[in-house]
């Protein structure tokens, strides 16, 4: 992309999602509302997994832990030192609020990187079930350990964390990890990525550092996940049963329904999987086994995900439709 | 001392469900490669099992709590597992077993969520009493330890279901094919071996290894609920992995190390780092030896 396109892009997407969320405020209900702003957060996860599980093809079922640090990070850093810096004046809203606000959701993603690092580094020798297992132990320590500091609310859940984020830091949020996760996808350093999804070993062999692609990849990962736990700790009430192995396992479901490997795959899995729980509301009671049972047929139907390894784009649907080869006369 | 040795009973007699729990992954795992996520569940289903048969056979008023009536409930709980394990592999698992191993483990994880919700649905969201089917009893050993009669029951039975399975697979036709089909599942196939029946029963032979866990778990802690599986579950496949998947001894090392760590921890340290202890020693272990205690090395092929 050139350097004035990728500016005009810019600046239409931000006009746009602030449109979305000034329309969306004023015309949706606080329902929809909600679930629009709680789809993109798993969004945000569904694509930062699809990075470490699609692309460079390895197994993490760890990435609620990687959201509760983000989380967490983020809160204690709204909570404690925003005022510090700033005092009164970021209780107020406005600008500041929202510069300490960005400030906070990075704040969120570096410590989860770090945290990523840390987990990453001793894992990544592990390959297959067991690097599954150890990363699914290690979300799980990352929860009881943060349950067990007073300082955060322990098991009474953080309270007072201000409620900043709206639909438009979230899509703004989603529309930033898409674009970076593709335009990385689509690099140099994306094609090492997917060689070692394709064959680890071959990889090696052609001069794939493998094991730093691993860990660098897996700290993007943790990365967007940290910045998703961020969106989520300022929206709703947070307590550590938000990042449960369960939650992990959900956005586990959102990548393979979409497609590993298909970034737009991702997103539609997450929008699909988010909406699908509310969609079946009408069956009360019954909800959640039609949505066990929904899975367990798609699985079967379609074991690849709904759209396997492809991307959907508007380019290549309309370059589609223009080259479709007119009938021999 | 005599604290210690106390932790150490109660570590056992949890850690033997916990083995009993591993058995069935170990075993599934051994010849599917396949994580089964529904297994904890299948042992909550035990359980409920177990309790509606005592309910049925009406143990506390009509008859009288006893060994035989243990005997019956716990059987009849392990064949209606048994059939349900069936059940499961014929209809969710068999239909994606060519596929990737990603997707037969959501299909698997599917297969838990709808066990879990429909058991919501079914038996209702609030912990029900299990009852009693053997008198309980404190009997006091060497050292001032003091076990109750079920604790022992639950040893000695694990132990009982772990010989026998041990003399099934190393001394039957049928475990011999089982053996054959988890070393290599095509050159079985080429051997005559009928794979898929042979699959069918080891998750028939799981399942009632998972609901004698469940009923097992009834007598020594008496409140069961449609989501009981959960941890139990993830725990016994930490197990399984911390003795070296698809071993069978290994499954029961690794269930007797979990078991005895929480309830050191629990003595010792904090009973909110229960759910932790597991995972820090199964990182431990695989970060010095990545196969699990008794897992066998596998070279890597090009």
């Amino acid at each position: 992309m050139s350097g004035a396109r990728g500016v005009i892009g810019t600046v239409a997407a931000i006009a746009v999602v602030w449109a979305i969320d000034w329309a969306g405020s004023r015309i949706l209900n606080p329902y929809i509302y909600r679930v629009l702003v709680l789809c993109s957060i798993n969004v945000i996860l569904a694509l930062s997994l699809n990075l470490v599980n699609g692309i460079t093809g390895q197994f993490s079922i760890g990435h609620a832990g990687f959201m509760a640090v983000g989380a967490y990070a983020s809160a204690a850093y709204t909570v404690y030192a925003v005022p510090l810096m700033l005092g009164a004046e970021a209780s107020k809203g406005g600008w500041v609020a929202a510069a300490a606000f960005l400030l906070a959701i990075l704040v969120g993603g570096l410590v989860s990187a770090v945290a990523g690092f840390l987990v990453g580094l001793p894992s990544m020798r592990l390959r297959g079930d067991y690097l599954a297992i150890v990363t699914l132990g290690f979300g799980e320590i990352i929860r009881v350990a943060i349950l067990n500091i007073d300082a955060v609310g322990g098991a009474r859940g953080f309270a007072g964390v201000p409620q900043r984020t709206n639909l438009a830091w979230v899509l703004g949020g989603a529309w930033v990890t898409f674009v970076l996760i593709r335009n990385l996808m689509r690099s140099y350093h994306g094609r090492a990525l997917l060689a070692i999804r394709e064959d680890e070993i071959a990889a090696e062999a052609l001069g794939v550092p493998t094991t730093r692609y691993k860990i660098t990849a897996f700290v993007i990962g943790a990365f967007f996940a940290g910045m998703a736990g961020a969106l989520f700790s300022h929206y709703t009430y947070l307590h550590t049963n938000s990042f449960t192995f369960m939650k992990s396992i959900e956005v586990i479901i959102m990548v393979v329904l979409g497609g590993m490997g298909s970034l737009t795959g991702s997103i539609l899995g997450a929008t699909l999987l988010t909406a699908l729980p509310e969609l079946l509301r009408f069956a009360s009671s019954e909800r959640l086994i039609i949505y066990s049972l929904l899975l367990i047929l798609l699985m079967i139907a379609r074991p690849q995900g709904i759209l396997g390894r492809r991307e959907v784009s508007f380019r290549s649907w309309f370059s589609r439709r223009r080259s479709r080869p007119t009938p021999a006369t | 001392m005599q604290e210690f040795l106390q932790q150490l009973a109660n570590g056992v007699a949890w850690g033997s469900i916990y083995a009993l729990i591993a058995l069935g992954y170990t075993m599934v795992y051994g010849i599917l490669r396949l994580i089964n996520f529904a297994h904890g569940d299948i042992y909550m289903v035990g359980a409920f099992a177990a309790y509606f048969l005592a309910r049925a056979m009406g143990v506390g008023t009509v008859v009288e709590a006893s060994p035989l009536v243990a005997a019956a409930v716990l059987l009849g709980s392990m064949v209606i597992c048994a059939a349900l394990g069936v059940l499961i592999e014929l209809f969710a698992y068999r239909p994606v077993r060519r596929s990737s191993r990603i997707t037969a483990l959501i299909t698997a994880i599917g297969v838990s969520l709808f066990l879990e919700n429909a058991g919501i649905r079914i038996f209702g969201a609030d912990p029900k009493f299990f009852p009693q089917v053997i008198a309980p009893r404190t009997i006091a050993l060497a050292g001032g330890v003091m076990v109750t009669n079920h604790q022992i029951m639950v040893v000695v039975v694990s132990v009982l279901l772990m010989v026998a399975l041990t003399l099934f697979i190393q001394k039957t036709r049928t475990g011999k094919a089982m053996r054959a089909v988890a070393f290599n599942r095509d050159a079985a196939s080429l051997m005559g071996i009928p794979v898929d029946r042979i699959i069918t029963i080891t998750f028939a032979i799981g399942s009632a290894l998972a609901a004698a866990a469940g009923f097992l778990v009834g007598l020594t802690n008496p409140k069961i609920e449609p989501l009981m599986g959960i941890m139990p579950g993830v725990k016994a496949f930490v197990a399984a992995v911390l003795g070296g998947i698809g071993s069978i001894p290994g499954a029961v090392i690794g269930g007797l190390v979990m078991g005895i760590s929480e309830y050191m921890v629990v003595g010792y340290i904090s009973s909110t780092y229960r759910d932790a202890i597991a995972f820090v020693i199964l990182i431990i272990v695989l970060l010095i030896k990545p196969t699990g205690l008794l897992g066998r090395n596998v070279t890597e092929k090009v």
